[in-house]
């Protein structure tokens, strides 16, 4: 199976890649990077085998590399994301995300009578739990789960 | 001075909160002071609550202070179509000090944000609503003399109300047993319960009102409302179960008071008005006083 796996994607020269993303949640992690709007060529692969997460997908950027802050975005959705910086072939760095403690502008708050979701505001949040996610909303105060977590 | 607004009771420190209780208490001894004299504040109602206004303007009034404002969004066309940030910014050169009340949750927060003038939450949807724990605290303290250590009961829709789950969370502070009483599909919500559970104080649920009479210093009693059923049925079975009459008082604490944010309907029974424990006309009261405290606070006047 390891073998499978290896070549469901093919490798890249020089960029970065993301792995361990739950399968449901690969969209969600292109569009919260922007990945969607993008020149670089970028290979994925979903609903690979994974020990850990039952299925898992995988993202391959080509010539791209991302700041911390950036990459810290998406633990939101993909809590067990591991990055590899790949140099002529090579891993060369390996990061894990961390969930941060606030989130701007990412997240729709999921009370429908909030403030964020009637006039052009900025949602903010506080992350109240990483793992599964919990985010209260800086105006309603209300939590938003990771059921009903919506990316904008 | 930095602009400090009150959006949310967790906004105040405690030191802060007794400040502001210790100024409210002056103004109950001596309510009329020209402290906001040449000072205008506006009253924002973007939904009507007569007694919330008719407190702050009576607070704003005795403190020599201007109003301006409307009473209901619908007949001022200040708000047709208008967005909430266009009329904090409009109406935040023309005053001192914003007193907004809105039914969407979270507005009071962005109109302090958005507002260069400190901005008052009186009651944004069923989010939060400060001045009324304020004035809850303040009745508390008065009549029991302190706020520590202090046993409270909150009776009826512990759920969705919003009062009993801000004087909670602020009681909190202060070592406080809780007993909550309510139908057991009203109930404390589990993350109140763990906000309890993680600075160790102790709670009891109860379905029996009668239960708890003897153990509280105060009781709050909040109303259950039919439309909070999922079946009428329910709501039918446990309607008389939540009122409190004055034969019920019987086993209660002499320095026990009862508590409640009006307008009641018939969870308090008359036949408890005239109980020497019956404190909630007072409470009102208070609110006046605890208000101009609150105003005086912010606008940085002391009295
Ligand atoms: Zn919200």
């Amino acid at each position: 199976m390891k073998k499978g796996k290896q070549l469901s994607v093919s490798a890249i020269r020089n960029g970065t890649v993301i792995d361990h993303i739950p399968s449901g949640n690969l969209f969600k992690v292109i569009l919260i990077l922007g990945l969607d709007r993008i020149d670089n060529q970028i290979t994925f692969g979903t609903n690979l085998e994974s020990d850990r997460l039952g299925s898992k997908a995988i993202i391959k950027i080509a010539d791209r590399f991302f700041e911390e802050e950036d990459i810290n975005r998406i633990a939101l959705v993909a809590p067990e994301a591991k990055l590899n910086i790949i140099r002529d072939y090579d891993v060369v760095e390996k990061h894990v995300v961390t969930v941060p403690k606030s989130i701007k502008a990412i997240a729709k708050c999921f009370n429908p009578k909030c403030i964020t979701n009637h006039e052009n505001v900025l949602t903010r949040f506080s992350v109240t739990n990483s793992s599964p996610v919990a985010l209260k909303c800086h105006y309603c105060e209300k939590i938003t789960d990771e059921e009903h977590l919506t990316i904008i | 001075m930095k602009k400090r607004s009150l959006v949310s009771i967790d906004d105040l420190s405690t030191d802060e909160i007794i400040k502001i209780l210790d100024m409210a208490k002056k103004f109950e001894k001596e309510p009329t002071q020209n402290l906001l004299n040449g000072k205008v504040v506006s009253t924002l109602f973007f939904e009507p609550s007569t007694r919330t206004r008719l407190s702050f303007e009576s607070a704003v009034s005795r403190l020599g202070g201007k109003i301006i404002g409307f009473t209901d969004a619908s007949s001022s066309s200040v708000t047709k179509g208008e967005t909430l940030n266009d009329t904090i910014r409009t109406v935040n050169s023309y005053c001192d000090i914003i007193v907004m009340r809105h039914p969407i949750e979270g507005s009071a927060r962005y109109a302090s944000e958005v507002a260069d003038v400190p901005v008052i939450n009186a009651g944004d949807g069923a989010n939060q609503h400060p001045t009324q724990t304020l004035l809850d605290l303040y009745s508390i303290r008065k009549t029991q003399g302190t706020l520590d250590n202090l046993s409270v009961a909150m009776v009826g829709d512990l759920k969705y109300g919003r009062t009993v789950h801000s004087l909670m969370m602020a009681m909190a502070r202060w070592n406080t047993t809780f007993h909550f009483i309510s139908p057991e599909e009203l109930g404390m919500p589990p993350e109140y319960k763990l906000y309890l559970d993680n600075l160790d104080l102790t709670y009891y649920e109860h379905t029996d009102l009668n239960e708890v009479s003897g153990k509280a210093d105060i009781i709050y009693m909040t109303r259950v409302q039919k439309e909070r059923f999922s079946d009428p049925m329910e709501y039918e079975k446990v309607k008389n179960a939540y009122v409190l009459r004055r034969s019920m008082l019987g086993s209660c604490r002499e320095n026990m008071r009862i508590l409640h944010p009006l307008p009641r309907v018939n969870e308090i029974h008359y036949d408890v008005d005239s109980d020497p424990r019956a404190y909630y006309f007072e409470q009102a009261l208070n609110g006046v006083y605890t208000r101009q405290g609150i105003l005086c606070f912010l606008l940085g006047a002391s009295n």
